[in-house]
């Protein structure tokens, strides 16, 4: 097919009909879109103008964003969630630079996740206490997902490993587990995790809801991300661990210094699609009582008559929000992928 | 690899002994923990409350069911409307991704540009918020039942779902009945409640994306000297997607498409938030009506794991079969 755009566009009396017929549609399409989110729409917070115009009413989003982003989290103490959230975000763009694959990002991670819990709960150095409970929007769906996929992390390589042990007890036992856990939807699992759990507490104290459903996500991300981390390791070739073996290497070095780095290497991109997969099942906390960014959206609509008629533009914006962090999160993906194949 | 001869062997043995029973003891730990606390507050274990009268009623779905009817047939007709929801859903996902995929490879920039424009708008976004964002859409921004919209002779779509001819058995057999509208709204044919389209739709348009992504690479994977190679053989397009192409394609579709049909099932799950009555949301239901949530999470995790068991299979034997056409 040479020629450029024009032979691909108009090559043909057939191809040049779905083109301007395609094109007329799109167009269509895009200026409705256009007249209905911009043209006609009011962006003051301003509920009056916003029922009667015939557009999108951005201003729900303008008088409710501080609750729809930070859900339950007192108001004046908001800066202290924005912080961590941002802390986060760095230390996850830091990481994603290969350059920076060094052993000192461990303890960082360590320190932004510590210094992060600290000042969303506070209750030291003059931060006022703010429980679990009131902890919501997106710093909460950062949280979730970072320290979900940080902690399935430990379980997932050792699921990956039991399942090509030489011991047949721990691959059945590693097999079960994934298998089973894979079998059943995540929202079982929370429900599951939070229903469950308090049965094993001591009477009279219960383990918080964050804890509850943190404990379900590690249990069910993990097993997705052994089933990835295990189809790298069986890509990395024989021969690495016959000539480590053939080295005097002992089977765990073999394991550690040899299998390991490249096959970790070599998933990364299905590694990251884990990612952004967990990313968009913490919206499903909700469904148990967790008012990430799903639940904030509810939570600032629901309750307020005066602007519970513009879900619409709530459902777009927080829509846009998860698609920004996915869609960069996925290009990142293809950026590594196409950098380790060069 | 070798088992090492010797004491290793006997030591290997131990070790994976002490290793079984320290996972059963913890597990037997966990449920002697959790049914002493249940013991405690006065709730009873076991499956015998199944045979109960449920005491709540369903709102829709194809299996009737009224309050005075037992637990375990409230499970089923969950379970029958899981399915109700979830096949339609995978013939839109398979339907359209498949449109999605093959058009994500033409030589045609602008249908190309549009396919992927979907694709990525719709993986990137949780499916959670599509669906109560389509479910939103479906309750509030369409007309009341009264001006709802005619789509068709008969069927027409509002506030309070889509309602369309339906064949009823009468004694003269089988005619079409066709909804009237009433005074107190509109009676006689079916209707699908806005719920039931909103799981239904937001299910298998968010799939579609997958199914489109994996439609794409199974093409793709087949070697431009294929084609080039049946071209050359003088092939038109058609025969030559439908004879070189796709049988050598689905052999890596067919694997993957299962894992897509699997989750979808499973995300149908998702219904509960918008209060479809699925099996996970009858079985949320059940556990708060009976104070069990052992028995009502362990019908769940087995009914799942017996639809993914008998999905992987059906799919298993499709793909041998598409497998060895290939090879012979």
């Amino acid at each position: 097919m040479n020629g450029g755009w024009r032979s691909e566009l108009f090559g043909g009396p057939l191809r040049a009909l779905a083109t301007v017929v395609l094109a007329a549609a799109g167009l269509w399409l895009a200026f409705l879109l256009l007249r209905w989110g911009v043209a006609h729409a009011v962006f003051r917070p301003d509920a009056d103008a916003c029922r009667a115009a015939a557009g999108a009413c951005w201003g729900v989003i303008a008088e409710k964003w501080r609750p729809i982003v930070f859900g339950r989290y007192p108001y004046d103490a908001q800066w202290r969630p924005a912080v961590a959230a941002t802390l986060l975000l760095a230390t996850t763009l830091l990481s994603a630079w290969p350059r920076a694959w060094k052993p000192w990002l461990l303890p960082l991670w360590l320190v932004s996740v510590a210094v992060g819990g600290l000042l969303m709960r506070g209750g030291a150095f003059g931060l006022a206490l703010v429980p679990t409970a009131q902890w919501g929007g997106l710093p909460l769906t950062i949280g979730l997902a970072v320290a979900g996929l940080a902690l399935a992390f430990p379980l997932a390589l050792l699921l990956a490993l039991g399942r090509r042990s030489r011991w047949p007890a721990m691959r059945t036992l590693a097999g079960t587990y994934v298998e089973l856990v894979r079998g059943v939807p995540l929202i079982s699992v929370l429900f599951t995790a939070s229903f469950l759990l308090p049965l094993l507490w001591p009477a009279g104290w219960r383990p918080d809801v964050l804890l509850r459903v943190l404990i379900g996500l590690v249990v069910f991300v993990a097993a997705y991300l052994a089933e990835v981390i295990r189809g790298g390791l069986q890509a990395v070739p024989r021969g690495q661990a016959d000539a480590a073996m053939a080295l005097g290497f002992s089977r765990w070095a073999v394991q550690r210094d040899i299998v390991l780095p490249q096959a970790l290497r070599l998933t990364i991109p299905a590694i990251v699609n884990v990612v952004v997969g967990t990313l968009k099942d913490t919206s499903l906390v909700t469904v148990v009582g967790l008012f990430e960014l799903t639940g904030a959206l509810g939570l600032a609509l629901g309750g307020d008559p005066v602007w519970r008629a513009f879900y619409l533009e709530g459902y777009l914006f927080i829509a846009l929000v998860y698609w920004v962090l996915c869609y960069g999160l996925s290009r990142y993906g293809r950026w590594v992928e196409g950098r380790s194949a060069s | 690899m070798k088992e090492p001869a010797g004491p290793g062997r006997w030591q290997a043995l131990v070790l994976q002994v002490v290793l079984v029973a320290a996972v059963l003891g913890a597990g037997w730990w966990v449920v002697e923990q959790a049914l002493a606390t249940l013991r405690a507050r006065g709730v009873h274990s076991g499956f015998d409350f199944l045979r109960d009268a449920a005491g709540f009623e369903i709102s829709e779905g194809w299996l009737a069911f009224d309050s005075t009817q037992p637990f375990w047939r409230a499970f089923l007709a969950g379970l029958v409307n899981t399915v109700r929801a979830a096949v339609p859903a995978t013939v839109i996902a398979i339907v359209l991704g498949t449109l999605l995929g093959v058009a994500r490879l033409t030589p045609h920039r602008l249908v190309r540009g549009l396919a992927s424009l979907y694709v990525q708008t719709l993986r990137n976004v949780p499916l959670l918020v599509l669906l109560l964002l389509m479910y939103f859409a479906l309750t509030h921004l369409l007309p009341d039942p009264e001006h709802a919209v005619q789509l068709l002779p008969g069927v027409s779509l509002g506030k309070s779902g889509l309602v369309l001819p339906w064949p009823v058995h009468a004694e003269a057999g089988w005619t079409l009945e066709w909804p009237e509208q009433t005074l107190f709204g509109v009676s006689g044919g079916a209707s699908l409640s806005p719920e039931y389209l909103a799981i239904t739709l937001a299910l298998g348009l968010y799939t579609a994306a997958y199914v489109a992504e994996i439609v794409r690479a199974g093409i793709e994977s087949v070697g431009s000297g294929q084609v080039l190679a049946a071209q050359a053989l003088g092939l038109p397009p058609g025969p030559v997607m439908r004879l070189v192409v796709l049988p050598q394609a689905l052999r890596l579709i067919v694997p993957a498409l299962t894992s897509q049909v699997l989750s979808l099932v499973k995300n149908s799950s998702l219904a509960v938030a918008i209060g479809y009555p699925e099996l996970v949301s009858i079985a949320n239901t059940s556990l708060n009506a009976t104070g069990r949530p052992f028995e009502c999470i362990a019908v769940v995790m087995a009914v799942y794991l017996a639809l993914s068991l008998l999905i992987a299979l059906a799919m298993q034997v499709y793909n041998s079969r598409v497998a060895l056409r290939g090879w012979s």
